[in-house]
């Protein structure tokens, strides 16, 4: 039986379309998805997701226990302020992609995939060394308003000085009379918020930023819209781009891997991956010949296939099939030739920088 | 719904067929569109290739899924629908007019003739949506 989020109601009022999505019933898009995706990139769009989960460290030593669970560094950053991370097996790979507020040094709170709560949970649970993990998911509901305009829509709904929350920063305040933790953080590429708030108050919420945002173009988001503007952005998706089997230093993300932080669990296997190279790495590409690539299609090079397909779509911002995929170190640069086979067909592909889209 | 035109004739893979004279022009239904969502991308077949009823001839893709073409009619390829490669969402926009996908020269025109009338079909996609 499917989990529904408490805005499932609102959901389906609105005339979404409903889809499975980790075990959770999801809207996929209300309207368009490229009607949503430009919403986002031009004024705002409003997404539900609850289906996230969260998990608390509280008490005397919870920064330690957490930051020994995690790539990034929570030593280095202050308390107000989040980081985006790998939470990683012995061999280095993923068991998540997460992001691990400070609330304090002994208040840290971690944002998992919807697909990976319960094996996250176990996980942490049992490889925490000190303080004990809690799972809070069922007492969170979350909520992303995105784009250029979502700012000010939120604004207008909170006494909070929102320009006084940088990127990667979060504060707790009232929006639209709900308690919140606003959290100047997303998935899109775009500024914005996620709003995590009790479950019995999302739909107050959402029915306050929906209303509040009409004026400002903002519209009501699903999945779809949501896997292509992070495609765009060659945000990776926790099960295509990432997984248990691929590390951070492959997955191209280096740069959430702090090795002066001392020791977490995976940093052994990533140290010695450092030292011998790396063989395979995510790479973005544009198609260059008709079709678009899918996840799970070959990737050739020279004829061979070297990789697959991780993601891709019709970026409806950049106009452009795009993809993303692990290809050898050899083939990870500018300018690389590729091709995709597509339904037996090889179709040539270049690798490209990335992100995909910046704005104009 | 959108009404589906009296005058074709529709499988239920959810592509129409409408008898021009000498040939057949093909596209995929109100129902197929909207449950593809956006269209971003059709694989046309080739004018001249050779297509069997009941068998892929090609794909429409939306954002998120990759759908298959099944000719509703065996023969050739005369004609595709060149606007589709700069403009897909005209399957979105006009599926029963300028969404049109192929002309196709029958080789078994009686083939039609056991496709859905648009009572059948509409009534099948109503049962299938119940």
């Amino acid at each position: 039986m499917a989990r529904r989020t408490p805005l499932y109601d609102a959901h389906r009022a609105l005339g979404a379309r409903m889809v499975d999505f980790a075990g959770w019933e999801m809207p996929v898009q209300y309207t368009s998805v490229i009607a949503e995706h430009e919403a986002v990139r031009n004024a705002a769009g409003l997404f539900d997701v609850s289906h996230m989960g969260e998990v608390e460290f509280r008490g005397a030593g919870a920064l330690a226990s957490a930051n020994a669970l995690i790539t990034n560094d929570l030593g280095r950053i202050a308390d107000g302020q989040a980081v985006y991370a790998g939470l990683l097996n012995e061999s280095g790979g993923f068991v998540d992609d997460v992001v691990a507020y400070r609330f304090s040094p002994e208040h840290i709170f971690v944002c998992v995939n919807a697909s990976n709560r319960a094996k996250d949970f176990a996980w942490m649970h049992s490889h925490a060394t000190g303080v004990k993990p809690v799972d809070r998911g069922d007492e969170w509901a979350q909520l992303a308003v995105q784009g250029p305009r979502a700012a000010g829509i939120v604004q207008r709904l909170t006494p909070l000085p929102l320009d006084q929350i940088k990127t990667y920063h979060f504060a707790q305040g009232a929006v639209a009379g709900v308690p919140c933790v606003i959290s100047r953080t997303g998935y899109t590429g775009e500024d914005g918020f996620e709003l995590y708030c009790p479950p019995d108050r999302a739909l107050a919420l959402w029915n306050a930023l929906l209303e509040a945002g009409s004026a400002d173009g903002l519209k009501p988001a699903g999945l779809g819209a949501r896997d292509s503007l992070r495609t765009e952005m060659k945000y990776a998706l926790y099960g295509n781009d990432i997984d248990d089997a691929h590390t951070p230093l492959e997955a191209a993300l280096g740069w959430i891997v702090k090795w002066d932080k001392g020791d977490f669990v995976g940093r052994a296997a990533l140290e010695k991956q450092k030292q011998a190279g790396v063989t395979r790495k995510l790479v973005g590409f544009e198609m260059r010949e008709p079709g678009i690539p899918r996840h799970g299609y070959p990737l050739l090079g020279g004829g061979a296939r070297v990789g697959e397909v991780t993601s891709g779509t019709m970026g409806p911002s950049v106009k452009k099939a795009i993809g993303i995929g692990y290809v050898p170190a050899e083939l990870a640069r500018e300018g690389a030739a590729l091709e995709v086979e597509i339904r037996g067909r090889a179709a040539k592909a270049e690798v490209v920088k990335t992100p995909f889209w910046r704005k104009p | 719904m959108a009404d589906n035109p009296k005058d074709l004739r529709y499988t239920k893979e959810h592509e129409w067929a409408r008898r021009t004279g000498a040939t057949v022009v093909v596209g995929v239904t109100a129902h197929a569109q909207e449950a593809l969502g956006d269209v971003v991308y059709v694989d046309l077949p080739k004018v001249g290739a050779a297509v069997t009823a009941g068998a892929s001839f090609g794909t429409v893709e939306s954002t998120k899924a990759v759908s298959e073409l099944y000719a509703p009619l065996s023969g050739k390829v005369v004609k595709v629908n060149q606007a589709l490669a700069d403009q897909p969402q005209l399957i979105n926009q006009d599926p029963y007019g300028k969404g049109w996908i192929c002309e196709v020269e029958a080789s078994q025109p009686a083939e039609l003739d056991t496709l859905l009338d648009a009572d059948a079909y509409t009534k099948l996609v109503a049962s299938a949506a119940g």
